[in-house]
């Protein structure tokens, strides 16, 4: 089995001679099997199977919710499930509205609603004993690249032109505008694959250093911390800057 | 001490710069301590708008944080996928 680092399949691919300090602490991406594509090795990874088991629980949570809403009789009451989603959905919309505004809010809703739902369901799947997707530099690097064209993309919409002679506007301060707008994807990606990757980090090396029956019990308050708590934050902070990036663009100058 | 290997070497010194690289975690921790503060400070000088303060104060504690990441990063690249070990003269 092929241990490397979170930079999947680069890393993986260079690293494979090497092996693990520990046999019993797999801390990077397992590669599972091998396989070829347009002349590239690529590795079949836990990434990919955590990424399933969390999308797997997506579609059965909507494919249900979907059935409800659907048999749900409007003379009634809803009940506890129904509740649960509408609470959900609301709560989605009153935040996308409030930060991006009433004009343009709502066509965001359904986009940045996926988005948090799928964060938080990844970077909290370490309660279901999987390695947290989001702690591959990959997926979190393509979630904020879906950010960035949709900055650039709103902004072209919005200003025409203006969105790149905005960035010339003081003509010294040119390239700090361009290396500005660069690094928004890259920072945002880093900044929830750290925070994922270090709380998956500081879990395996203490079920790892500590003996067996201690790890039935203590590590679980630290599962309420790293999984839970900083998950939700970096999910909603993750959601809250792509809201506040794209809604930077809508302002005609 | 005359019996260091080359990789012994570029080992011991990849562990000491992860750990040099960590002090990156000072700045987000006066940082985001500043923000709670001033967050506390307007909570108390404003109670009605708790859920706007507390959500700009968490939106800036993430922004802080991102600095000592970086610094999080290179540690966690040079314990786990040191780039430096392929560089020996073989």
């Amino acid at each position: 089995m092929n241990s490397g680092m979170a930079f999947a399949p680069i890393v993986l691919a260079a690293n494979s001679g090497t092996k693990a300090a520990s046999k019993e602490l797999s801390i990077g991406i397992d590669g599972y099997f091998q396989y070829e594509l347009f002349g590239q090795k690529l590795y079949f990874t836990n990434t990919h199977i955590s990424i399933l088991i969390v999308m797997l629980i997506l579609v059965i949570f909507a494919v249900v919710a979907n059935q409800v809403i659907k048999r749900a009789d409007p003379n009634k009451a809803p009940g506890a499930f129904l509740n649960f989603v509408e609470l959900l959905v609301e709560s989605v919309d009153k935040l996308t509205i409030s930060t991006m505004g009433e004009k343009h809010g709502p066509k965001f809703c359904n986009y940045i609603g996926t988005l948090f739902a799928f964060i938080f369901l990844a970077n909290t799947s370490g309660l279901l004993g999987l390695r947290p997707p989001t702690a591959d530099y990959g997926v979190t690097l393509s979630l904020a690249l879906i950010t960035f064209v949709m900055i650039h993309y709103n902004g072209f919409k919005y200003q025409k032109i203006g969105h790149i002679t905005g960035l010339f506007k003081p003509l010294v301060l040119s390239p700090i505008n361009i290396i500005g707008e660069l690094a928004t994807p890259i920072s945002l990606s880093l900044r929830l694959f750290g925070n994922v990757m270090s709380g998956t980090l500081m879990m395996t090396l203490l079920y790892g250093l500590l003996y067996k029956p201690i790890t039935l019990f203590w590590p679980g308050f630290l599962h309420v911390y790293f999984d839970v708590f900083s998950g939700a934050i970096q999910s909603y902070v993750f959601c809250m800057l792509t809201m506040v990036f794209v809604s930077g663009n809508f302002e005609e100058e | 001490m005359g019996n260091i290997t080359n990789e012994g070497l570029v080992l011991a010194f990849s562990a000491l710069g992860a750990g040099v690289a960590m002090i990156a975690g000072v700045g987000p921790g006066i940082g985001q301590g500043i923000a709670a503060g001033q967050g506390a400070a307007a909570v108390g000088r404003n109670p009605g708008a708790r859920g706007t303060i507390m959500s700009t104060m968490l939106l800036g504690q993430a922004v802080a944080e991102t600095t000592g990441l970086y610094g999080l990063l290179i540690a966690f690249l040079l314990l786990y996928a040191n780039p430096l070990i392929g560089k020996l003269p073989q």
